[in-house]
């Protein structure tokens, strides 16, 4: 009996996999997908084939696509960056395209898991996609960066932040990388003189986190800054943080760095005020949203500084337009994933009408051709004004600092 | 005076890690199941608080109402369909199975109520106990864990020792078969002790959320998995055990964060397990099983 579903399964299998084959069949073959990964597996086979340009109709598209962890634990930042982007293109499609074609687009979840990236890589490559705007957290972003290498598909991630999600040639960001952020936030702390002794609290379970801290603490050295707490926690200990905030505060830290996400850094804050503790709290972008957290006291946020490249309370014409429509589409105030995927999109945009591309040309082509444009561009976006990028797939950018005052995030100069 | 503070924070923790941990070895005790999904049923308690209290506005008693109820409900449920039909299988089955719950419930409540973190409001009103000339703090909500710990700790203990249900309960703990020749009915027994487990799991969730005041889908998993360790540590299916593992796993969590390291505590802590379960396999409080040779 047993052996009967597997065969069956088996069988069910096959037809798949021969459907999926034929169906790729059809495509005409213009140009083949250089495969620099020498592990020629049967499905990198087979998408290869699916990566050729679409049929010359009349009525071809720009394939984009989005991968993100719309459900999981990171739910929060896939979803801010597929809607994020979904606004981008909702306006260009309206506005008439990118180079009078339309833009097609489609989105995967990733559950913030690097194997699941790949598939769904794989399952929007199926789908025809040309241009990823993805992934959204750093781990899944570098597996699936070394296949869109491999494919050399264009790849624009808004928010892989760690600096292998960019390594690869084809690859650009629109975030900051980590190490920018360490670096950024201890010159920032140094140049405003808001303290000289300074305690870490950082995730040394995380990516994101340890890499900021590290280049922080290098950092700090050249600007005069004295660590002198450095406590970690990991994934499985971030609930109580009075141990490190004790000791932060018996080493007499004036100022509190907090190189994490939100959702710990409102429990470091609350347990901070049970202790009648009030030193000065400095985070960087992962602390956006903390305000966003519902029902959460936001008196005890007051005077915490962020270093974000956006700030949904900003006053500029283009904040409160994408603020207004997100918020109408989505219910939520935007944070900086969704902005950093909006300008993501707006960035294709202004590559591909830079190199005149249109969507008839291989993937290839249009990643060439987009990578010579790219580093030409300057895109005036939600998370920068006059962004360029080099070579490198690094954006230039001025850092926001952001200072929560009354209830709300404001600007600091 | 830093050491005393330590050791405070490190007792509000394992108070925490304490109560998860009865409901735990309650379940493990009688039903000789690792309910894998008892995080989970904490993180349910806590939404239904949160939507009771801060989203209708209705006062904390009603919220720890709601939520023992529902909790109840949903553990029974989940009993039901999914562990009774696997009464007779491999204890592996009914763990995997347990592990499949858990994932269950965690994405049903990131569908239900999305991915996002939200600021839980203490149910708890009384001021934290100050000693020391203020150096010295000790929480609300500290108190009341440690409370409820001792209160269920001491009725849970008279409940399975004094009555009628409670006897059938160790019946059925100690052999199903026998307990059903004497007339027990062994799907109701493990039905009940669902119950008691999961409204268990309710307060539970109300006071982890109380004390660490941040709710997201996975906020029973991580707490759940320690609570267990708890539970192993004090000698799994013993009461006054689960309380002390609880208490003790906290405070070397604590300690160990503050004089050794940040980042070595958790190797520490399981270090401290593995040690403790080399010399005495069965837990701190674990009964000996004599061997008859």
């Amino acid at each position: 009996m047993k052996k009967r579903f597997f065969s069956l399964a088996l069988a069910a299998a096959m037809a798949a996999s021969l459907t999926a084959c034929g169906g790729s069949g059809d495509t005409a073959t213009t140009t083949q997908a250089p495969t620099a990964d020498a592990a020629g597996t049967e499905s990198t086979a087979a998408s290869a084939a699916e990566t050729e340009a679409p049929t010359a109709d009349a009525g071809a598209t720009w394939k984009i696509g989005a991968i993100g962890p719309l459900t999981g634990g990171a739910a929060i930042y896939g979803n801010a960056v597929v809607n994020g982007a979904q606004i981008a293109v909702d306006e260009i499609n309206a506005a008439g395209g990118i180079n009078g074609f339309q833009i097609e687009y489609m989105s995967a979840d990733d559950e913030h898991d690097a194997e699941k990236a790949v598939n769904a890589y794989n399952s929007l490559k199926d789908k025809g996609m040309q241009l990823l705007v993805g992934t959204t957290t750093s781990n899944p972003c570098i597996a699936v960066a070394d296949k869109t290498a491999a494919d050399n598909m264009f790849q624009l991630t808004p928010s892989g932040s760690a600096v292998e999600c960019a390594a690869n040639p084809n690859v650009f960001r629109v975030c900051f990388s980590d190490p920018d952020q360490g670096a950024a936030s201890a010159k920032y702390i140094g140049e405003h003189k808001l303290a000289t002794k300074i305690a870490v609290i950082y995730d040394s379970s995380d990516v994101y986190s340890s890499g900021i801290y590290a280049k922080f603490a290098a950092e700090a050295a050249n600007q005069g800054l004295e660590i002198v707490a450095e406590e970690a926690f990991t994934a499985d200990t971030n609930k109580d943080f009075t141990t490190q905030l004790q000791k932060a505060k018996d080493a007499g830290a004036e100022l509190v760095f907090l190189p994490f996400y939100y959702t710990e850094a409102a429990l470091v804050l609350t347990q901070a005020n049970t202790m009648g503790w009030d030193p000065l709290f400095f985070g960087c972008d992962g602390m956006d949203g903390i305000l966003g957290v519902k029902n959460f006291d936001t008196s005890l946020a007051e005077g915490l500084m962020l270093l974000t490249p956006f700030a949904a309370d900003a006053e500029d014409d283009l904040t409160v337009s994408f603020v207004t429509t997100y918020k109408e589409k989505y219910g939520d105030i935007p944070n900086q994933f969704a902005a950093d995927s909006y300008d993501a999109v707006y960035a294709i945009k202004a590559a591909l009408e830079d190199a005149n591309a249109n969507p008839e040309m291989s993937v290839s082509d249009i990643c060439e051709a987009a990578k010579a444009s790219m580093v030409k561009i300057s895109v005036d976006g939600l998370t920068g004004a006059g962004m360029t990028w080099n070579a490198e797939g690094e954006p230039s950018k001025e850092p926001k600092a952001v200072k929560i005052e009354g209830g709300a995030y404001v600007s600091m100069e | 005076m830093s050491f005393l503070s330590y050791l405070i924070s490190g007792i509000s923790l394992g108070s925490v890690y304490a109560i998860i941990a009865l409901g735990y070895t309650m379940v493990y005790g009688i039903a000789k199941m690792l309910n894998f999904a008892h995080g989970d049923i904490i993180m349910v308690g806590g939404y239904m608080v949160f939507i009771v209290v801060s989203t209708m506005g209705m006062p904390p008693a009603a919220g720890i109402l709601t939520a023992v109820v529902v909790c109840t409900l949903l553990g029974v449920t989940v009993e039901r369909i999914a562990y009774k039909p696997l009464r007779g299988a491999s204890p592996l089955a009914v763990l995997i199975t347990a592990i499949g719950v858990s994932y269950l419930l965690q994405n049903l409540a990131l569908l239900l109520w999305g991915a996002d973190t939200k600021a839980f409001t203490s149910v708890v009103a009384i001021e934290p106990l100050r000693l020391a000339e203020g150096q010295l703090m000790i929480t609300g909500e500290t108190i009341v864990t440690i409370t409820t710990c001792i209160v269920v700790m001491v009725t849970l203990t008279a409940f399975i020792n004094k009555t009628k249900t409670g006897q059938a309960m160790l019946a059925v703990s100690e052999d199903k078969g026998a307990a059903t020749l004497m007339g027990i009915n062994v799907n109701r027994t493990i039905a009940i002790t669902f119950a008691i487990g999961s409204a268990l799991a309710a307060v539970a969730g109300v006071l982890l959320c109380s004390a660490y005041p941040s709710l997201t889908p996975y906020t029973g998993a991580m707490p759940g998995i320690k609570a267990f360790v708890a539970a192993v540590f004090g000698g799994i299916g013993s009461i006054p055990g689960a309380m002390i593992g609880g208490i003790l796993l906290g405070v070397i969590e604590n300690l160990s964060k503050a004089y050794i390291s940040s980042q070595l505590s958790d190797a520490i802590v399981f270090s401290v397990l593995i040690i403790v379960l080399l010399v005495r396999p069965t837990g701190i409080m674990g009964k000996k099983i004599s061997e008859k040779v």
